[in-house]
């Protein structure tokens, strides 16, 4: 009968905006192995979608914001599918965004990696690192650990001297220093998480950072946007 | 500060361990995944697979592990062996590895590190050099040359020489194994790795000759590496991983506890 395909029309969409409601979307765009978010929350028991769709990451529970390369041809990926404005849309909606790597990069206002201009979701800059001693290696490539400077509902259980796995020339640095979440050193103090309302980004892989790392994305899958 | 990693090497023929790792239970014997996934809990910084599957029709049994690996180690891996473009390596890091090792192909095609850098990233991009001592001549004034297929093949090549042509290329990283300390484990051999480690800035990963925790004490320190490959040593089952870590930690060495 007509009436049981319109009933079902209806139950399929309607099963279909439940299932992206309730699920995180890891962003598509192109830049970097998605995959090892996805299997990090795979194993983790996490839904989540890979997803280059900004109307899904508009309608997102949450938002995973991962990345890995040049800030510069992210952008332009990012604009040419609009999902720089789905993810501005997101953060002014008040859903939990987790940048990664230069996820967390581009949510600041400029980066000196190509003289980009980033999403300015975040207010602040990307340097690369300036350093003085010959024998300090860029990228800050491997484990280090980091110290937590406030208290944040994603970092509940980390624990002093647990280390992180870094591969990065560039890092984060708000404008304003209470949005820095905690610090790592290499020659001097950088910001290796960032946060601001429902927003909080790390320098580092989580899903690379063994079980510290996986604890941080259990964490975020059940934070509901509030800081502390 | 960047803890020095402790990175271990397993090989694999045919999707199956070349060697047995001694504390993998009956049931598992062979397996590189639970092999993996044991090193992994035990707290190694860092993996690296070298497939060698002599038969290229049999290479899609790596890709298998290698996927396999991915969906329950999470820490970085690479995978070496047989990697001769950048489909190859697309191939391996589609399947989950953060990097690939070159090695063979690329003394016979410097473009293919170019070429990899170029489409994943210097970051994903590790040249393993095989490496011989022969004395310093015209050709090799480092004293060094570098070797392929296990060091039967000569090149030639200067050791230095082709370090920092690597890095010149975009390797993000340098394996130096040498030839004449490999299986000896009597020690890594320093005046090379830290000749290296001098001469390029990129981190250095020492092989070949670990087979105490003294010995990684060594190369760590004096061989200025930034990390070093073991293998034996941790897979006949002499040495615990957090024996060799808290040795390194207790003599000043920063390392990762887990």
């Amino acid at each position: 009968m007509w009436w049981q395909k319109v009933i079902f029309i209806c139950f399929s969409t309607q099963q279909l905006n439940d299932s992206t409601n309730s699920m995180i979307a890891i962003i598509d765009y192109g830049a970097g192995n998605l995959t090892s978010v996805k299997r990090a929350l795979d194993y983790l028991k996490i839904p989540s979608v890979i997803s280059p769709d900004p109307k899904a990451v508009r309608s997102a529970k949450q938002i995973i914001f991962p990345g890995v390369g040049h800030a510069a041809a992210a952008m332009k990926k990012l604009r040419e599918r609009g999902l720089d404005g789905a993810l501005r849309d997101a953060f002014a909606a008040g859903t939990p965004i987790m940048g990664i790597c230069l996820g967390t990069q581009i949510i600041l206002s400029r980066s000196e990696e190509g003289d980009t201009e980033c999403l300015g979701i975040i207010a602040g800059t990307v340097p690369r690192f300036r350093l003085s001693d010959p024998a300090l290696k860029v990228p800050h490539m491997g484990w280090d650990a980091i110290t937590v400077k406030q208290k944040h509902p994603v970092l509940c259980d980390v624990r002093p001297g647990d280390e992180f796995y870094f591969v990065h020339s560039y890092y984060p640095l708000p404008s304003d220093p209470s949005a820095v979440i905690a610090t790592c050193g290499y020659e001097t103090e950088f910001p290796a998480i960032i946060g601001a309302m429902n927003f909080i980004g790390t320098q580092f892989h989580p899903e690379k950072s063994g079980s510290a790392g996986l604890r941080i994305l259990k964490n975020f899958a059940a934070w509901k946007g509030a800081p502390c | 500060m960047l803890s020095r990693r402790i990175i271990a090497c397993l090989d694999v023929r045919n999707g199956k361990l070349a060697k047995s790792v001694r504390f993998v239970n009956t049931k598992d014997i062979g397996d590189p995944v639970a092999a993996a996934r044991k090193y992994y809990e035990n707290g190694i910084d860092e993996l690296v697979f070298y497939d060698i599957t002599a038969s290229s029709d049999k290479r899609d049994i790596m890709i298998d592990v290698v996927s396999k690996v991915a969906s329950q180690v999470f820490i970085p891996f690479s995978v070496g062996g047989g990697l001769r473009s950048v489909e190859d390596c697309t191939r391996v890091r589609l399947a989950g590895a953060e990097k690939v090792n070159v090695n063979t192909a690329a003394v016979a095609n410097p473009r293919l590190i170019a070429d990899v850098a170029a489409s994943l990233g210097s970051q994903a991009v590790v040249l393993s050099m095989d490496v011989l001592r022969v004395g310093a001549s015209p050709a090799t004034p480092s004293g060094y040359e570098i070797v392929t297929h296990g060091g039967r093949t000569r090149t030639g090549m200067d050791a230095l020489a082709w370090a920092k042509k690597g890095e010149q290329l975009g390797a993000g990283e340098l394996v130096v194994n040498s030839i004449d300390a490999d299986g000896t484990r009597t020690g890594y051999e320093i005046t090379l790795t830290r000749m290296i480690a001098e001469n390029v800035h990129i981190p250095v990963i020492a092989s070949g000759g670990g087979g105490a925790p003294e010995h990684l004490y060594e190369v760590l320190t004096e061989g200025k590496a930034d990390a070093a490959l073991i293998a034996s040593i941790l897979h006949y089952g002499e040495y615990r991983l957090r024996d060799i870590k808290e040795y390194l930690h207790k003599r000043g060495v920063k390392v990762r506890m887990v």
